[in-house]
């Protein structure tokens, strides 16, 4: 990605970041918990939603409801032009050529599913798909399906203790056998900015199509599918202050076009009698029965209010909350930080000698400080660092610096209780 | 401290996280339960060796939180020499104290168990809390399996 490098590290301060006025947006942010205002860190789980985001799906509900591209009558019609309109917002958000590449589906996991079950239809006994040790189980799993069907081999490219993607051994990795290579943009887990356009271009050396998870990417950066001359992105909206349920497959038209069928129901066909059904053309042809319009329409807004905030601004607003974090938590006795990699999300995991993570969820809830506490369904990651669970502290750009110093002193605190 | 946080980490539950009573395997065991807690990564191994119907020994293993680890090691201390009929009575007992609305449980009966009722104010918790119980269940059934889940 052309952005990641001049962003990452880049601290100039031209344009002043106002995380209070971004907060108004926010109504969920402006709530106590147990007593204290609440510090909402648990954002790689899932974001909050600005007001227009809210309005728009409410709007939808109480204005425009109907069932898309299934009706002559007024609000049928702008049911389906919203719906659409929306698949032509998420087009121009990642910079894809052409709407029909985005599919809408219920998110990130659904979209890999979906691969595992057509893309994969195409492997054979003895072919391989090449993951990374840093996935999220919904990058993992559904291969892994696929695998225990079809004889296909899962390889794994090792990372290095700082959290970064051992790009050699991955290189090593691909062969005549590799049929797909999955990865994850930014680790949910260590945060960590994976070189995916090399990645890519590595495996198109190789003639074998990139899928990359992004997850974690699309509310922290600027994504642009065809610099990245990725064959297939996902992310889910719920991830980018949008409304759960609904997220997006991207794919190459030429790729889309060739898979096969999923789900078959309503609205995914062309013609059906009972000898033979044909087939709706690519994206329709992977959203059988009635889809989530409300959601693509919150999804639509939510990347409106992204667009219409400084991205730089933003981005650097995280950055330098990121950078605090791992200062403040570096100074706490016992605290360890898991991974340190160059480039690096504001998402930060760390564990405490001494206090589990559960019990550290539990004593920073009473603080009022939201964080995400287990193994953030990268169980292989864990094993790597030989660790049952961490506590993960992930940051958007409507937190604050004192928010950071709550936690480290919340953190204090549970030193106090718990060891 | 809040005393919430106070009632659920007392000094009792954070003794018993760090020095845990009977924390060993258990070479001659006559039952084995492996059980996990795959929402917060909590696994544990009950050991039991039974000897007609009494507990003769009864050991864990594994890793987790203070509430998990101190539940399992206050549930050790409790049911060496037990009977079958004992154990499954305070399996239900401590259920009743954890998950009951209104529990009407003999306090002075589950003494130092007592312990974890702090927990109760804390649904996300309850489960770190009955994790060791269940495995002991499985352990006291009839039958071969031998895994639990808490999810």
């Amino acid at each position: 990605m052309s952005v990641s490098a001049t962003r990452f590290g880049s601290h100039s301060s031209e344009q002043a970041w106002n995380a209070d006025t971004v907060r108004r947006d926010f109504p969920s942010l402006h709530q106590e918990v147990h007593g204290k205002p609440l510090a909402y860190l648990d954002n790689a789980a899932t974001a909050q939603k600005p007001r227009s985001v809210i309005n728009a799906v409410a709007d939808f509900y109480r204005r425009d409801n109907a069932n898309a591209h299934r009706g002559v009558h007024a609000l049928a019609e702008r049911a389906t032009t919203a719906y659409e309109g929306a698949r032509e917002r998420v087009r121009r958000f990642i910079h894809a050529r052409s709407a029909r590449e985005i599919v809408f589906l219920r998110g990130t996991t659904e979209a890999i599913n979906l691969l595992a079950n057509t893309l994969g239809r195409g492997f054979a006994d003895g072919d391989e798909v090449l993951l990374t040790a840093m996935e999220h189980h919904a990058n993992i799993v559904p291969w892994q399906l696929l695998a225990k069907r079809s004889g296909v081999k899962l390889r794994v490219a090792p990372i290095t203790p700082e959290g970064e993607l051992d790009m050699e051994a991955l290189e090593g990795l691909l062969n005549q056998r590799t049929r797909l290579v999955a990865v994850t943009h930014v680790s949910n887990v260590l945060g960590t900015v994976n070189p995916v356009q090399e990645i890519v271009r590595l495996a198109h050396r190789h003639g074998v199509p990139a899928l990359i998870d992004g997850a974690q990417a699309v509310p922290h950066l600027e994504v642009d599918v065809q610099a990245l001359d990725c064959d297939f992105y996902c992310f889910s909206a719920h991830k980018m202050f949008g409304p759960t349920g609904i997220g997006v497959l991207y794919g190459k038209a030429t790729l889309l076009d060739a898979l096969p069928p999923w789900q078959g129901g309503g609205e995914m066909i062309r013609r059906v009698t009972f000898e033979e059904t044909l087939y709706a053309e690519a994206p329709w042809r992977f959203e059988a029965g009635t889809q989530h319009i409300a959601g693509a329409v919150g999804l639509a807004a939510a990347i409106d209010y992204l667009e219409d905030l400084s991205r730089d601004a933003a981005l650097r607003h995280e950055q330098a909350l990121l950078e605090h974090a791992r200062v403040r938590l570096g100074e706490l006795p016992g605290l360890r930080i898991i991974g340190h990699p160059g480039k690096q999300a504001a998402v930060v995991s760390f564990v405490m000698q001494g206090a589990h993570a559960h019990d550290l969820g539990t004593v920073l809830d009473h603080h009022g400080v939201a964080v995400r506490t287990g193994h953030h369904c990268a169980m292989p990651l864990m094993d790597f660092y030989g660790l049952p669970a961490t506590t993960r502290a992930s940051m958007a750009f409507y937190n604050t610096i004192e928010e950071v110093d709550r936690l480290a002193e919340a953190l204090r605190h549970a030193r106090e209780v718990l060891i | 401290m809040n005393t919430d946080l106070a009632d659920l980490y007392q000094e009792l539950i954070l003794d018993h996280n760090r020095h845990p009573s009977n924390f060993r395997t258990m070479e001659d065991a006559t039952r084995k339960v492996e059980a996990d807690n795959p929402l917060c990564g909590d696994r544990l191994c009950l050991y039991v060796r039974l000897e007609g119907e009494r507990i003769a020994d009864i050991s864990f293993q594994g890793s987790g939180c203070a509430i998990s680890m101190a539940s399992a090691s206050l549930l050790t201390e409790r049911l060496i020499g037990a009977t079958r009929a004992e154990a499954e009575a305070l399996f239900q007992a401590v259920h009743e104290l954890l998950t009951a609305a209104h529990p009407s449980v003999d306090e002075e009966a589950l003494d130092k168990l007592m312990a974890l009722a702090g927990v109760r104010q804390y649904p996300m918790r309850v489960k770190c809390a009955t994790l060791s119980w269940h495995a002991l269940k499985e352990a006291l059934r009839s039958g071969n399996s031998d895994r639990v889940t808490t999810e």
